[in-house]
């Protein structure tokens, strides 16, 4: 397996206390399988994927095991995780702006990580970022090395950071709501390459995304994620066809859809997902739930098996109907 | 004689000069909106759906008379709104209001929430502190919160419950119409539902009429009776939502509702543009250079917004997709 997480937690201090955001989740990737990740604002889903790169903020507690390619990266300390960042793990941002220096030209950008970790001469590396950015299908290829991100588009900008990502052929690509600032066209096509790496190359990609039907497209299994907890994971086909969770459930209803009649009532969720993790020790969704019953604020729910490798926690998982 | 419509925008165009890139640079003048009609019919709403840089938030602003166009004009209920005299604009602002897309910045945190949702009454003239006092009871009521939440702050609510705040300082001199630009692309998915089940009802019951900006088209399908596709400037396609959608006669249109992520199928992409912003528009075509079915005119000749045989859908398009 490329990646085995176990019992992972992430605390975050706060005056009234630690707050707990990643809830001992256990997810595991293999080479070349696509994982979405989905969830609301809050729910942990982007805070796991920097734990993976180890690059949650200094004064999180991190705790439980994180083993990509059998070697343990939880307390591995900022000097190993350096070597693997970029080379053998590499991350994709919602806004390039914020990952690319703006003082610096793309080009010189992309082949950083070829000199860093593949030791490639400053003209070999600036050569390499030619091609990547090639590529990944960027419009002349040579003009947009010789850019300033800001003079590119948001498109351009993004298939740069993953030129950038790819350089050093790694195994995993964590992608953090890498299309959720562009057009849908253009998000679209980013979806597409990634896609077409992936293939190629037999890398894995852990895809965060607020979008269900973004994760539906372009991923083989799905984890969905509620106050910092997995509460349903499973093949992507089966748990969108059949969830067996109530949270998934209400997601799926929420969405407005295409081939509705005009003004049909949309499903809510009652209240809104906790600001903060509070101590109660049953169900995080005990309460916004329609099912919710006194077990829910009591017991923590169990994690239900429904056919292979699908998983659901909740006391009632299987009153969840058919859709 | 029939009533004018709620709106009537025509002809209306808007160039904005851009600084050149670099100190050198030359200025370049980029049309935001190049030739744009429509109109709109009251407890019809309306959707606006494009690209970035496709001119939707500039005609958001003209609409509003936040912004003057170069030429054409805007008709509220048969009246022209850039000839207005100036107390006159007031008074008809009072009857447009704008809800945005970012419930954290459109909202100022030192003020409470009867005083924010209270703001847009200023255009009204002779609203005493009672009638006022009133009216945000009803406004909040109406968008689903307390009457005791106007004693609040904004940072004591949820995301949702701050959009709610922004549409009820929408609605609450009872406006015509509400220009909503992007009203609830920041917000979750369960909580978007709460926001679009409340603008039908806003819709049905208070009898307001939305301009829906939104690049989703999943928002747009579920309150527009109407939608304009636009492109660079232009409005590339109109007409009823549910067969704009389902059918679409624009090769645009058609690329936005392929590359719209669905649950039930997999997105269909179109082949990669030459250049993603690339080149500005030449004689032809705005489209012709993204578009995989343009020929030899498509290049030479911009095609006009014309009727198509169904009746109430326009499309600029030699060569039509149904």
């Amino acid at each position: 397996m490329l990646l085995e997480v176990a019992e992972l937690a992430v605390d975050l201090p706060t005056p009234q206390g630690w707050h707990r955001v990643v809830d001992r989740t256990s997810f595991s990737l293999a080479e070349g399988e696509s994982l979405g990740v989905v969830g609301e604002s809050g729910s942990g889903k982007t805070m796991t994927a920097l734990a993976l790169m180890a690059l949650t903020p200094e004064s999180a507690r991190v705790s439980g095991s994180i083993r990509f390619e059998e070697r343990e990266l939880v307390g591995l300390g900022e000097e190993g995780m350096r070597q693997l960042r970029g080379d053998r793990i590499a991350m994709v941002f919602q806004e390039p702006m914020t990952a690319l220096n703006p003082l610096h030209r793309v080009g010189a950008q992309v082949a950083e990580p070829l000199k860093l970790h593949r030791g490639l001469a400053r003209s070999d590396a600036r050569r390499r970022a030619v091609e990547l950015l090639e590529h990944v299908r960027l419009a002349e290829p040579e003009r947009a090395a010789r850019s300033y991100p800001f003079a590119l588009s948001g498109g351009e900008r993004q298939r740069a950071m993953i030129a950038m990502a790819i350089g050093c052929s790694p195994r995993l690509i964590i992608a953090d709501e890498p299309t959720t600032a562009l057009d849908v066209t253009v998000q679209a096509r980013i979806l597409a390459l990634i896609d077409g790496l992936r293939a190629e190359s037999r890398m894995a990609i852990l895809l965060v995304s607020h979008d269900l039907a973004v994760i539906a497209g372009h991923c083989d299994r799905v984890m969905v994620m509620y106050a910092g907890v997995i509460m349903e994971s499973g093949p992507v086909d089966v748990v969108l066809r059949q969830p067996r969770n109530p949270y998934t459930l209400a997601l799926l209803e929420a969405r407005p859809r295409p081939d509705a009649p005009r003004g049909a009532r949309l499903a809510t969720i009652p209240g809104a997902p906790p600001l903060t993790y509070d101590h109660r020790p049953g169900c995080p969704f005990a309460g916004r739930c329609a099912l919710t019953i006194d077990r829910c604020w009591s017991t923590p729910p169990p994690e239900v098996g429904f056919g292979p490798n699908h998983l659901s926690r909740c006391h009632r998982a299987e009153e969840v109907g058919d859709r | 004689m029939s009533e004018p419509p709620l709106v009537e925008a025509s002809s209306l165009v808007k160039t904005y000069r851009l600084p050149g890139v670099g100190p050198f640079g030359r200025k370049s003048a980029r049309p935001a909106l190049a030739g744009v009609s429509f109109v709109i019919r009251r407890g019809r709403s309306f959707g606006i759906v494009g690209e970035s840089g496709s001119g939707k938030s500039t005609l958001a602003r003209i609409v509003l008379a936040l912004d003057r166009p170069d030429s054409g004009a805007v008709r509220l209920e048969g009246r022209s709104l850039f000839d207005l005299p100036r107390r006159e604009l007031r008074a008809a602002r009072a009857h447009m209001q704008m809800v945005f897309q970012d419930p954290y910045g459109s909202l100022d945190p030192r003020q409470r929430v009867e005083k924010i949702v209270a703001e847009p009454l200023a255009a009204l003239v002779g609203t005493g502190r009672a009638e006022r006092r009133a009216r945000v009871k009803d406004a909040l009521e109406a968008v689903g919160l307390k009457a005791s939440d106007a004693l609040k702050h904004p940072h004591e609510f949820s995301g949702g419950q701050r959009q709610r705040i922004a549409i009820a300082r929408a609605v609450i001199t009872r406006p015509k119409l509400v220009v909503a630009d992007e009203p609830v692309s920041a917000l979750d998915v369960s909580v978007q539902a709460q926001a679009l089940n409340l603008m039908s009802d806003l819709e049905r019951e208070a009898g307001v009429t939305f301009l829906l900006i939104s690049h989703d088209l999943a928002v747009v399908a579920h309150i527009c009776e109407t939608t304009a596709v636009m492109y660079r400037g232009r409005i590339v396609e109109i007409g009823r939502t549910e067969d704009l959608f389902a059918r679409p006669a624009h090769p645009y249109t058609r690329e936005l509702v392929d590359a719209t992520p669905r649950l039930d199928r997999p997105t269909r992409v179109a082949p990669l543009a030459p250049a993603e912003g690339g080149a500005p528009p030449s004689d032809g075509c705005p489209y012709a250079e993204r578009c995989p079915f343009a020929r030899a005119r498509c290049r030479e000749q911009a095609p006009t917004l014309d009727v198509m045989a169904e009746g109430d859908r326009r499309v600029a398009c030699w060569f039509p997709l149904t």
